[in-house]
């Protein structure tokens, strides 16, 4: 895959809230395709459909275990996914710019010790 | 200083478990400190992306003092929260809360150490470290923001092709 094409595959993955949810479930360990299923009132087949995508996006990859066959993220994709602290940045950034108003207007108010 | 060259804010990873957010502020720390710790002031401007309020801020700043945030989303009346309780409460330099999720879709606990230093003059530089419980958390944690941010784009796409369709 080329590096457009996978994130786009990314992407694609992520814009789905059901897949969001199993990526947030497996961050807290790797799980099987029933114990997914479990929480979302889904059928396994229906689970394995949303796997197969993430999957495919190379966010996720299946254990050997040939039973069970384990379910775990893979983090290097959203990393490279390139909005990852970018994005994150921003978020803090928004709330920063806001402070910073604030910061202002209570100063405007209050006189600092800094002002002469 | 006369010319106001804007501050911006740095994201790193000093550890696999953590991320550091720096920002400087024009502001004496005791006044940040009041930005962080006060009810009425914490729902004004910790709102995270746009369209998004905050019904609910409860915070006792003392040692053991618990604090519960709720956002709700204006579009759809989404809500999601955080609540812990503070370990370190030193005014004006340093607050250390323990941070989780509700509900608890990130599975487990995290630290949020916040650092405030007068670096210069009537400038108040903010460090803030968030401790992860796992690599795999942390990573989940930041891309979430992402994933929103996607999100509100596709509804954004959604919309445009609805008007197009029209």
């Amino acid at each position: 895959m080329t590096p457009a094409a996978r994130l786009d595959a990314t992407f694609q993955a992520l814009a789905d809230p059901t897949r969001r949810a199993i990526l947030a479930r497996l961050a807290t360990g790797e799980a099987s395709v029933n114990d997914l299923a479990h929480p979302f009132a889904m059928s396994q087949p229906a689970i394995s459909k949303h796997i197969k995508v993430l999957e495919r996006a190379g966010l996720v990859t299946r254990g050997r275990d040939a039973q069970r066959r384990p379910v775990r993220i893979e983090a290097a994709p959203l990393a490279e996914a390139n909005g990852w602290l970018e994005d994150y940045r921003r978020l803090w950034e928004a709330n920063f710019q806001r402070l910073d108003a604030l910061l202002e207007e209570l100063q405007a108010v209050i006189p600092t010790r800094d002002k002469n | 200083m006369t010319a106001r060259t804007p501050f911006t804010t740095q994201v790193t990873t000093p550890s696999d478990r953590e991320i550091t957010v720096t920002r400087s502020v024009r502001a004496p720390r005791e006044l940040v400190w009041r930005a962080y710790t006060d009810p009425a002031l914490i729902p004004r401007w910790m709102l995270g992306p746009p369209g998004w309020s905050m019904p609910v801020c409860e915070i006792d700043a003392r040692v053991g003092g618990a604090y519960r945030y709720l956002w709700r989303s204006d579009a759809d009346g989404t809500e999601f929260g955080l609540a812990g309780v503070h370990r370190e409460v030193d005014f004006p330099g340093q607050l250390v809360a323990t941070q989780a999720f509700e509900p608890d879709m990130m599975g487990g606990e995290s630290l949020v150490s916040s650092d405030f230093n007068e670096t210069a003059a009537g400038v108040t530089t903010i460090v803030t470290t968030i401790l992860y419980a796992s690599q795999e958390i942390r990573d989940a944690a930041a891309a979430s923001g992402m994933a929103d941010g996607m999100e509100a784009g596709y509804q954004r796409l959604e919309g445009l092709l609805a008007d197009v369709a029209a």
